[in-house]
């Protein structure tokens, strides 16, 4: 017990620090522009949402190139997952959430921004063998149908979907992540699932999706934030600023994320 | 019917060749030194390697004759009995004599009968419930040969069916082996390394060496005429080859012996090491074959000792003789000791080479 | 040994007293975990939720339903392993083990391929019998038999090749075929094999997770197993998890103790 007093009380001492030093670094001043942080060294540890994969990873490289001897390394999983490491003590530098409630169980970290927003798509098989014509089509019994489970996030969102469209979906199965729906799209397993816009598009050889306006009604916000605990507190704050920077934005909506 | 068996069998650099037969109601034995072959043609007889060439029949009904035709195991009328009997653990000792009558589609109850009374007729009864690992070797052997014989089979082989027990059983369990075999009217091939079982058991001895039968004949005859070193071993007989001109036999390697009947040309000699006697003098009197000797080897048997000499260059080269424990002590023997060995001429048989 | 007050091996040498508790240890401490952590106080109404039941019932089920097919396919499997004489033994043998490195997620990935509607086999079994196999309990079963079989094939290829086949000659020369007497002498005497391996095979069968929500999804009632039921409650709550996951340890440690006892001990 005493021992993890010490180590809260220790971790809030970082913390102060870190927003002592945060106010006054330039980098702070000069977003996107690394090259004039002299300070910046050694890796920047990123726990990311397993639909950022593909964005992240890219940002990743550019954020290196304009770091030279900063290594960013990633861990790409579910949102509630990542929280639940950060919270257990895993070294982490950034955490960027699929949704805010995953990162509302995150105690220690600075004030999350928003940096992107990703709406909910339907994703059929290439050449829509199940002819799904819109969201109404997931209350058929006949249509072999996959959303997320109401556990994860796609899968709240969803619900939102179906209470404004006022329908009951007849799911065939309720998958574990959006990756697993997008998964049983692409092979060819179901009719059709309600995946996010930056998914249709990250498998767009096999999948087709199908826009619908009550997609609206679930938007699903993207935080990010830096954590109190960080070993690296001066490259977390550069890599969140990198993200939220113009190059960081061009990157995301190019992947079919919208800004918030 | 007649069991014909030309079996030969090639491995590696091992060549098997033996051609015999066994008439209904005879008892064969098999006879030989470890890596003979024995086994292997019980193997091949039973069905469970194939031969490479030669035959197998039994009167009209050829059970393998490479290429065409191989009759598996279990439709062959064979009961076999294995050296360490191969009970069948996870059965009792009644349903491991029924498993043959099961397996060629005997009804439960009619085999289970039948199989009761085979354990009666071994005298295990009170043993039909039992399992195989609480029995004691004797017993074991005497289910297992129930078992071979259940199924009223046209053929036992029997391989090395005394070996796994221990001396003080082996003679009673040999009687009573010898018993079941004389009621049994099938044929029966005794595979055996052990000429006391071959002896006492078969009504023909088939010896085999090295893949190929040196010597086939009654037991008796056998006993009395060995033709091969081994062979003469086996029986415990001196052995050799030699000319005979009148009553004198010369040895090739040198040395002579005396015969009581007179003969020509090349011939057997053979006598029992009990023949021979030792003396620390050299004897005075009637034995003609008197030869001084030296001691090479002395093994302690039962209830003799058997004393390996050298008495070239009068007589052979290597001798063996028999003499009571007694004896050994009288005369002090030890390897290299001089002595002078006599041979009654009246005890030596020689026969045609 | 202590009734008997007395050893005849002597006192267990410390260089393997030690590692063996340690072992112990490591296996029992992260359970100890799970039972200190349980909500106690909310534990029955968690428990008698009928969700829980319904995950439980259909786990047992499928797991049992796996490890038939599992002693079906694979006894014979292992015996044609051990027996069959088969040119290239020892690469069949490693393809046998596959599964059990393959990451189950591939597994079920790699069995959508085959047996999903679109798959090389599932596209005429969909169009000629109208069978789907993806999201039903027979997925989960069929996804749960290609994870835990290897288990299965391994112990008793084992047990067989440590079987005396000269047992399997005496059957011959007693009249019966290769098959009466793999029934009647070779199973009976690697029955301890089989069934070490068959418990083996329903204990995997009864966690697998991966290649049963990859290849039958997630459905309650219809293909939510409990191992599934913990993962997607671990996102929201993590105390159901751990009830959950509490069940399902205590539902196979009296299965697999009762069995155990009762097969193996009536054996010897």
């Amino acid at each position: 017990m005493f021992r993890r007093t010490a180590f809260a009380a220790l971790a809030a001492v970082a913390a102060l620090a870190l927003a002592g030093c945060g106010d006054g670094t330039p980098a702070a001043s000069s977003p996107g522009n690394g090259s004039s942080t002299p300070a910046l060294s050694g890796a920047v540890n990123v726990f990311a949402a397993a639909s950022l994969t593909g964005t992240f990873t890219q940002l990743g490289k550019d954020f290196e190139a304009a770091h030279p001897g900063v290594k960013v390394t990633f861990n790409f999983a579910g949102s509630s997952a990542l929280a639940q490491q950060i919270e257990q003590g895993a070294p982490a530098d950034v955490f960027a959430s699929a949704a805010p409630k995953n990162m509302d169980d995150v105690k220690d970290k600075g004030t999350p921004t928003n940096f992107v927003k990703n709406t909910l798509e339907i994703a059929v098989p290439k050449g829509n063998p199940g002819k799904i014509t819109g969201i109404k089509d997931f209350a058929d019994k006949n249509k072999k149908i996959a959303i997320c489970a109401a556990q994860v996030p796609c899968g709240a969102a969803a619900a939102k979907v179906f209470t404004a469209v006022g329908i009951t979906a007849q799911p065939d199965s309720l998958e574990q992540d959006v990756k697993a729906a997008l998964t049983k799209v692409s092979l060819g397993e179901v009719d059709a699932a309600l995946v996010y816009k930056t998914d249709v598009l990250s498998a767009k050889d096999k999948v087709e999706g199908i826009e619908f306006p009550e997609s609206s009604k679930a938007v699903n916000e993207y935080p990010i934030a830096t954590l109190s605990k960080a070993p690296n507190p001066d490259g977390a704050k550069a890599f969140v600023d990198y993200v939220l920077s113009d190059k960081g934005k061009a990157v995301l909506t190019a992947a079919g994320f919208d800004a918030p | 019917m007649t069991l014909y068996a030309d079996v030969q069998v090639s491995r590696g650099s091992f060549d098997l060749a033996l051609d015999l037969t066994v008439e209904p109601g005879e008892v064969v034995a098999l006879l030989g030194p470890n890596g003979a072959g024995k086994t292997t043609a019980l193997r091949a007889i039973a069905g469970l390697l194939a031969v490479d060439r030669g035959r197998i029949a039994l009167d009209d009904t050829v059970w393998d004759e490479p290429p065409r035709t191989f009759r598996t195991p279990d439709r062959r009328p064979i009961g076999v009995v294995f050296q360490d009997y191969l009970l069948f653990n996870h059965l009792s000792c009644l349903e491991n004599v029924a498993f043959g009558l099961r397996a060629r589609g005997v009804e439960k109850q009619t085999a289970r009968l039948e199989a009761s009374r085979w354990l009666e007729t071994v005298g295990l009864s009170e043993y039909a419930r039992t399992r195989p690992r609480a029995l004691s070797g004797g017993q074991a052997q005497r289910v297992a040969l129930a078992r071979a014989l259940a199924t009223d089979p046209e053929l036992l082989l029997l391989d090395e069916p005394l070996a796994a027990l221990d001396a003080g059983t082996t003679l009673h369990v040999r009687a009573e082996l010898g018993q079941h075999l004389n009621r049994f009217e099938g044929h029966t091939l005794l595979v055996t390394h052990d000429p006391l079982d071959a002896m006492v058991l078969a009504d023909r001895l088939v010896i085999i060496e090295n893949g190929q039968v040196v010597q086939e004949g009654k037991p008796t005859e056998v006993a009395h005429r060995p033709r091969t070193d081994y062979v003469a071993q086996l029986v415990g007989l001196n052995l050799y080859r030699g000319d005979a001109s009148g009553t004198a036999v010369r040895l090739p390697e040198g040395g002579t012996i005396t015969l009581a009947e007179p003969a020509t040309g090349p011939v057997h000699v053979a006598f029992p090491p009990t023949a021979v006697s030792l003396y620390v003098q050299p004897p005075s009197g009637s034995p003609r074959n008197t030869w001084p000797a030296v001691v090479t080897g002395i093994e302690q048997h039962a209830h003799t000792v058997r004393v390996r000499l050298d008495a070239s260059p009068a007589g052979p080269a290597d001798l063996l003789a028999d003499i009571t424990p007694a004896a050994v002590a009288d005369l002090h023997l030890t390897p290299g000791q001089p002595l002078h060995t006599t041979l009654k001429a009246t005890e030596v048989h020689t026969y045609p080479v | 040994m202590s009734r008997r007050g007395r050893s005849t091996s002597g006192r267990l040498p410390l260089v393997l007293l030690l590692p063996a508790l340690l072992g112990l240890a490591f296996l029992l401490v992260p359970l100890v975990g799970l039972l200190i952590k349980a909500p106690w106080s909310t534990l029955p109404e968690r428990l008698f939720s009928a969700d829980v039941w319904q995950a439980l019932r259909l786990s047992l089920v499928c797991a049992t339903a796996a490890t038939a097919l599992c002693l079906l396919l694979g006894v014979p499997l292992a015996w044609l392993l051990a027996r069959g004489g088969l040119p290239g033994r020892s690469v069949i043998r490693a393809f046998v083990t596959v599964p059990l490195v393959l990451p189950p997620v591939v597994g079920g990935v790699a069995l959508l391929l085959v047996l999903g509607r679109r798959g090389l086999v599932g596209q005429h079994l969909d169009t000629w019998f109208g069978i789907s196999l993806p999201f039903t309990p027979a997925g989960v079963v069929v996804a749960e038999a290609f994870v835990a079989m290897p288990f299965l094939v391994i112990s008793v290829e084992g047990a067989l090749r440590a079987a005396d086949p000269r047992y399997e000659e005496a059957a011959a020369t007693l009249g019966a075929g290769r098959w009466l007497t793999f029934r009647r002498v070779t199973l009976p005497s690697i029955a301890p094999g089989v069934v070490a391996g068959t418990v083996l095979c329903w204990a995997r069968a009864l966690g697998e997770f991966g290649a049963t929500i990859t290849f039958a999804g997630n459905f309650p009632g219809r293909t939510t197993t409990m191992p599934l039921a913990v993962y997607l409650a671990l996102e929201t709550d993590p105390d159901v998890a751990v009830v959950l996951s509490l069940v399902l340890l205590l539902v196979s440690v009296v299965v697999l103790a009762s069995l155990r006892e009762r097969w193996i001990g009536g054996l010897r």
